[in-house]
């Protein structure tokens, strides 16, 4: 990819790391005051990438367009999805999106057209299936194991003695 | 007592799973292609060298070929560029060249100064038929076999070592079978 700076939301954790303070004190301060910029900038909505396309005319398609592009991940910045990313792939990937709506086609129709290129990992929502049980299933599983956990805890302390006193030290 | 144990289960299971996902030859941003095993997508773009004329996968129907996705704002291209001059040398497959959001003149310039390992480049400044083919960065090597089936996909700078261990064997199978 082509180089190009970091967005403006990185940015203040790259000053935190870089700028070394001369004093404890000024140090506290500036950590507070980039601390505090930082939860500022998080508070704020999540800007989009700026839609070189320019918006759809019609405002339904406008909307799939959004949660469409808002779904599916930027396979540069693998963190991004597409509708957040400034990566050239990602404008590309977002005019697409536009002309196959455009076109007329179905939001399941584009998704299947960015899955075949690029696998599932392209999508943020992935379906259920026998290969991502496990990716849906863990968090229910995990949640049932301290459930248990808790309930076995609570049942084993109902059951001991209640004493009022602290034992006497001998 | 099997009861104190299983922090240490947990532990050790813990351990493989990072193991697993730290090993030091995984590219974490290598992605599987969903494309290997299906049929090569079609594509007919102008030719880098002269707008009028257009270069395409095509009439490469028939043959096992290389299709190697470059730009010249991409500084891993230019490592490997050595190396696919090499192969060219060699000539074991024609190597097409996709020639990604990238700038007609630099393009040239690049071929003209560097060299040019390609048997043709297609010019896909607008990017269409790298999504077709699920390109996400450059350089990406794709090798296809006579049937018009995608092989194998490379996604980091072409080497002599890769060549050797990934592409050869792949290609010497690949010219035995019938079109």
């Amino acid at each position: 990819m082509k180089y190009r700076p970091l967005p403006p939301v990185a940015r203040p954790f790259v000053l935190a790391r870089r700028c070394l303070p001369p004093t404890a004190g000024a140090s506290l301060t500036v950590a507070r005051s980039v601390m505090l910029a930082t939860l500022l900038l998080l508070a704020l909505p999540r800007a989009h990438a700026v839609d070189e396309h320019g918006q759809l005319e019609n405002p339904a398609l406008q909307s799939r367009y959004e949660s469409l592009t808002r779904e599916l991940r930027c396979l540069v910045c693998q963190n991004e999805s597409v509708a957040d990313s400034d990566a050239p792939l990602a404008q590309d990937l977002r005019g697409q999106v536009q002309r196959m709506l455009v076109a007329g086609k179905s939001d399941e129709q584009i998704l299947q057209f960015m899955t075949d290129r690029y696998g599932e990992f392209v999508r943020y929502n992935p379906p259920l299936e026998t290969k991502t049980l496990f990716l849906w299933g863990a968090p229910f599983v995990l949640l049932l194991i301290g459930i248990v956990t808790v309930w076995r805890i609570v049942c084993r302390r109902a059951a001991m003695p209640i004493e009022d006193d602290p034992p006497a030290a001998t | 007592m099997w009861k104190f144990l299983l922090p240490i289960f947990a532990f050790i299971a813990l351990v493989v799973f990072f193991a697993l996902g730290l090993k030091p030859d995984r590219d974490i941003r290598a992605l599987p292609s969903p494309l290997i095993g299906k049929t090569a997508p079609v594509f007919s773009l102008p030719d880098v060298m002269d707008p009028a004329k257009s270069v395409g996968n095509a009439p490469l129907a028939g043959q096992v070929y290389v299709l190697n996705v470059w730009g010249t704002w991409c500084i891993a291209c230019r490592e490997e560029h050595e190396t696919l001059l090499a192969l060219a040398k060699q000539n074991v497959v024609p190597i097409l060249g996709l020639d990604w959001k990238d700038e007609r003149d630099r393009a040239q310039a690049w071929l003209a100064q560097l060299g040019n390992p390609y048997s043709a480049v297609a010019f896909d400044d607008k990017g269409n038929v790298a999504i077709d083919w699920g390109v996400y960065g450059a350089p990406e090597t794709y090798l296809v076999d006579k049937k018009g089936r995608v092989l194998y996909k490379h996604i980091a700078p072409m080497t002599a070592e890769v060549w050797q261990r990934e592409f050869l064997p792949r290609i010497a199978a690949a010219q035995k079978e019938s079109t």
